[in-house]
């Protein structure tokens, strides 16, 4: 799956599938500051997502 | 997952609520999260003229959708930061979000009030930050009293006032704890009432809410805010809220409830005169913000007197080695 990473424009090609909860868990990202988008979907961790899944994982956290 | 509300399919999980919520479920959540908040605190009532802070970021904007649906009456109040794209970018998304909804929006450019964020930064020796800050107090209050809003809401949401909260206590702002509240009544005639109405709400919650709303804000963060301070106390507060669910909420709510009665300082009068170029408060003999307005001009007067000297040695200094 491809994820492009919001607001840092970062895009990474993550190969299989997996639930939400644990690709946030590999990228060391707290679920409780991303929203996990998919096809204009939001995503909840227990979702599954990967193969040829376009993904925006976007941060929430503003720093002021 | 189910919606803890009506068992449809959730979008959503609220683990220091105990909730999952479907779209619907969550935005009607939302909403009575932001209301109750408004009742509770008193903030204002229905027949008030609130005016709204908007910056084109997720916050203000879902802030302002939110006050519209609920009833009540709203003019937006943007601030043109000059900050570059960052700034323009802001400004159109905001003026769309109003447009999209006939919502009036009063638009300050601080380039034309005298100087933008950048050349009131470079005549301090601090971050941009205190700029801002101090340009934003400014107008806002400004506005506010020229126009006869007796309120000015702004987005800032449990996040934001948890990491204030945070970082008051590590350094022991026992002042700032005195003062810090969702709801600041003016201690002066040229104040307004300032109202945080999203303090009950976690960023996450207000992102979510934006997003399933269709609202179009800024993503990208303020080049500014790069390494700041309260990032850091943000990324504490989630890794704590995230082993235990729901430590911002008490942290913030038993800190309002029995935490600053004891930073209370008696109600003593502080002498604050008016800025002679102004007219707002001041303590000097002008505000913080016409002090730094000063400090721009006087800096762009002597860059202009730098130019004009380089010229002359230009055009004599030949000769004079003639």
């Amino acid at each position: 799956m491809q994820i492009t990473f919001l607001p840092q424009r970062r895009q990474v090609e993550i190969p299989g599938r997996r639930r939400v909860r644990d690709l946030l868990k590999d990228l060391g990202l707290l679920s409780g500051t991303v929203m996990v988008i998919r096809n204009d979907e939001l995503m909840t961790e227990e979702d599954v997502v990967g193969g040829d899944d376009a993904i925006e994982i976007r941060s929430v956290i503003s720093g002021g | 997952m189910k919606c803890t509300r009506c068992r449809e399919k959730a979008v959503v999980q609220l683990r220091h609520h105990h909730s999952n919520f479907c779209r619907e479920c969550f935005l009607l959540f939302f909403e009575r999260q932001v209301e109750r908040g408004i009742h509770k605190e008193r903030m204002f009532t229905e027949e008030e003229p609130i005016l709204v802070a908007v910056s084109g970021g997720k916050d203000s904007l879902a802030l302002w959708d939110v006050l519209v649906r609920l009833g009540y009456r709203t003019t937006g109040l943007h601030l043109a930061l000059g900050i570059g794209e960052y700034s323009a970018d802001s400004t159109r998304k905001t003026e769309e979000f109003a447009r999209a909804r006939d919502l009036p929006l009063v638009v300050i450019r601080l380039e034309d009030e005298g100087a933008a964020v950048p050349e009131l930064a470079a005549v301090t020796r601090r971050p941009a930050c205190a700029a801002c800050g101090t340009a934003k107090r400014h107008h806002f209050d400004r506005i506010a009293i020229e126009r006869g809003f007796p309120v000015l809401a702004t987005g800032h949401n449990l996040d934001d006032e948890a990491a204030r909260l945070l970082g008051n206590v590590l350094h022991w702002q026992t002042r700032h704890l005195a003062k810090q509240s969702p709801v600041l009544q003016p201690t002066h005639a040229r104040f307004v009432r300032k109202v945080k109405p999203l303090f009950r709400v976690t960023e996450y919650e207000s992102a979510i809410y934006a997003f399933l709303r269709g609202i179009d804000y800024v993503v990208e963060e303020c080049p500014n805010s790069v390494g700041a301070t309260q990032l850091v106390y943000k990324e504490v507060l989630n890794r704590l809220e995230d082993a235990s669910p729901g430590t911002k909420l008490t942290f913030l709510q038993e800190f309002l409830r029995s935490g600053r009665p004891a930073f209370a300082e008696p109600e003593g009068e502080r002498n604050s005169g008016t800025c002679s170029r102004c007219g707002m408060p001041a303590y000097g003999e002008t505000c913080s913000y016409c002090a730094l307005l000063a400090s721009a001009e006087r800096r762009r007067a002597r860059d202009a007197g730098d130019d004009d000297t380089e010229e002359r040695e230009a055009a004599f200094g030949g000769r004079q080695r003639e």
